[in-house]
């Protein structure tokens, strides 16, 4: 994927941290004003698509690893904080966490078995494991096939912040993301950050150079299937429901669009590539299937021609015209 | 009845069969895919979306110009193939020196693409296509019945497959294929047109999955997500058997077929999975894959 990274895989300087930051502050805070324009329940839907994607970009853009099957992490902490906040009686918070727990859980035994083969391999192995998720929360009794988990109460976040509330879900929704994004960034700038692009880059130098190349591999992994997981665990909340859907690979595969369209290795992307898709989602829900043609056509178009995605093509804009 | 490990024998040889008939079809596709990927590099993601266009025209063959079965068996592939030449040609091509991924990814548009326009057309149930007329009724084997034209599909497939195992291992062309798979740029040095083997090579995997879709639209009914979740089985059937070899791809295929159909008798809720679950093993013990060669 280098052509596709390059925009990021340079040494960060000082200049960069600042604007990173900038646009940072002005995406918190375009997040925050919007509710009182847009539609909520999008803004959320979008918020959480915007996490998975980030969490998904984070293996893809700096470990180089693609893996169509991360709508298992999603789904599957959808349906453990669905069935924990309605059958346990759980509060939000330990629902959220117990699902993000499970996809935790998840993400260390599918990584186990994935990092054991590289690039299209891995793919295909994600591809397989999720299907294999997929049917097994299709037959499982606890997440109701093909009704779902309908009806999850939201609660109260800390026995203080009525969920049900509109607004206060909504901010909560937020700092969940905005917690999510900085985590991310912060692991792409560690030292821990560095090393898997390096593994990336040539994994058998950064093996020479006595790094264990399948745990720096597998701890990503673990990550994103985490914050994947976070993501599914608020969705469920949020929308009340945990559904098929989520589990299912076309998620997994819009999730790769979503970070393909917006710029994989950047680090705000994932978060424009999912503004995009939801909103085109969204916008298209009565056309049916030409939804799915509509998603093809994008694929087929970014890969093609539009290999940065949107950010990275800014990104690469504002390099020549600062020369 | 006599009986099998507490199984009627009558259940126990019709899942056999119903296994070896998926196994044929596990076959023919996961060659077509290693021959794709041998020289291209590429997952054809759109493999499943071609298999379903082979189905399809057959429909189309009969429907609006009144050709049956066997004609479609040779012009079905024919025409599915030229376009997979042509998305070869237009799209593929401009890949080959980028990360292999990317190849994945335009597939992977291309088969939505394919078959969102199908859904769109003729909905999610299945058409029906009949059985051509020298192959319906069946033999009474003494312990079972068989259909004849699911004798007819395992034979079939057999032959296909071992005639392309036939081609590439013991043909000049296979050894220029062979060659290419290993060092393009030294075949081509010695005069052979390198991109042209390509371009037709994927023609020829894409024709395969076509003929495969033929094949099973008396079995299966004509509908437009019939490969969607197939090909998915089929890459982790490709994962288990590695896909250095085509004996290889055969092998599994069929061999995985029986396993699937053997898991329906003795523990139907497994039979979803226990493709995936063997992956998942042979990733454990041996990550080549069976027949893979380590890399």
């Amino acid at each position: 994927m280098a052509d596709a990274t390059n925009t990021l895989s340079a040494p960060v300087r000082g200049g960069d941290e600042r604007r990173t930051m900038i646009a940072f502050a002005v995406m918190v805070a375009i997040f925050a004003v919007a509710p009182s324009v847009v539609y909520q329940i999008f803004l959320m839907n979008v918020l959480c698509m915007a996490l998975f994607a980030c969490a998904f970009n984070l293996l893809i853009g700096f470990g180089g690893l693609l893996s169509f099957g991360h709508a298992m992490f999603l789904g599957m902490a959808g349906y453990v904080s669905a069935h924990a906040a309605k059958v346990w009686g759980l509060p939000p918070e330990l629902a959220i966490a117990s699902g993000t727990a499970a996809a935790a859980l998840l993400g260390v035994v599918v990584g186990l078995l994935a990092i054991r083969r590289q690039g299209i391999y891995f793919a295909m192995i994600t591809l397989a494991l999720a299907q294999m998720v997929y049917f097994f929360c299709l037959q499982a009794p606890f997440t109701h096939g093909e009704d779902g988990i309908q009806g999850v109460p939201r609660g109260k976040l800390f026995a203080v912040l009525d969920l049900n509330n509109i607004w206060v879900l909504y901010y909560v929704v937020l700092a969940i993301f905005v917690a999510g994004f900085l985590l991310i960034y912060r692991t792409v700038r560690s030292p821990f950050g560095q090393v898997l692009k390096a593994i990336r880059e040539n994994e058998p130098r950064a093996i020479s150079l006595g790094y264990d190349a399948d745990r720096y591999k597998l701890l990503a992994f673990v990550l994103s299937a985490t914050l994947s997981g976070l993501a599914g665990a608020t969705k469920a909340i949020v929308f009340q429901l945990a559904s098929l859907t989520d589990v299912h690979w076309s998620m997994s595969g819009e999730v790769v669009l979503m970070t393909l369209l917006g710029g994989m290795g950047t680090i705000f992307g994932p978060v424009v590539g999912a503004l995009v898709i939801v909103g085109l989602q969204n916008y298209l829900a009565g056309f049916g299937q030409w939804v799915t043609v509509i998603t093809g056509v994008i694929f087929v178009v970014c890969v093609l021609a539009f290999r940065r995605g949107i950010v990275g093509e800014i990104a690469a804009w504002w390099e020549r015209v600062k020369r | 009845m006599t009986e099998i490990f507490g199984v009627p024998t009558q259940a126990l040889f019709s899942q056999l069969l119903i296994g070896l008939i998926n196994g044929a079809f596990y076959a023919m596709l996961s060659l077509g895919l290693a021959v794709i990927f041998g020289l291209l590099n590429i997952i054809n993601f759109t493999h499943g979306a071609q298999y379903m266009m082979g189905a399809f025209c057959a429909y189309f063959l009969l429907q609006l110009a009144g050709l049956g079965y066997w004609w479609s068996l040779l012009l079905a592939p024919l025409a599915v193939g030229l376009i997979g030449i042509l998305i070869e040609r237009t799209m593929l091509a401009r890949l080959y020196k980028l990360d292999h991924l990317y190849g994945l990814l335009l597939t992977f548009g291309l088969a939505l693409i394919i078959q969102g326009v199908f859904r769109n057309q003729y909905g999610s149930s299945g058409l029906p296509y009949q059985i051509p007329e020298a192959l319906t009724g069946g033999i009474n084997l003494g312990f079972m019945f068989l259909p004849k034209y699911r004798a007819w599909v395992i034979v079939a497939s057999l032959i296909v497959c071992l005639a392309t195992w036939y081609v590439i291992e013991r043909t000049k062309l296979g050894s220029y294929l062979r060659a290419a798979t290993e060092n393009a740029t030294l075949v081509q040095a010695f005069g052979v047109s390198v991109p042209r083997m390509i371009t037709l090579t994927y023609g020829f995997g894409v024709a395969l999955a076509a003929l495969a879709g033929v094949m099973a639209a008396p079995i299966y009914q004509v509908s437009p997500l019939m490969g969607a979740d197939l090909i998915i089985v089929v890459f982790a059937v490709v994962v288990i058997g590695g896909m250095g070899s085509i004996l290889g791809s055969i092998v599994t295929g069929f061999g995985l077929g029986v396993v699937e159909g053997l898991t329906k008798v003795f523990y139907p809720e497994a039979s979803n999975t226990v493709i995936f679950i063997i992956m998942a093993i042979v990733l454990m013990i041996k990550p080549a894959g069976l027949f893979g060669r380590a890399r």
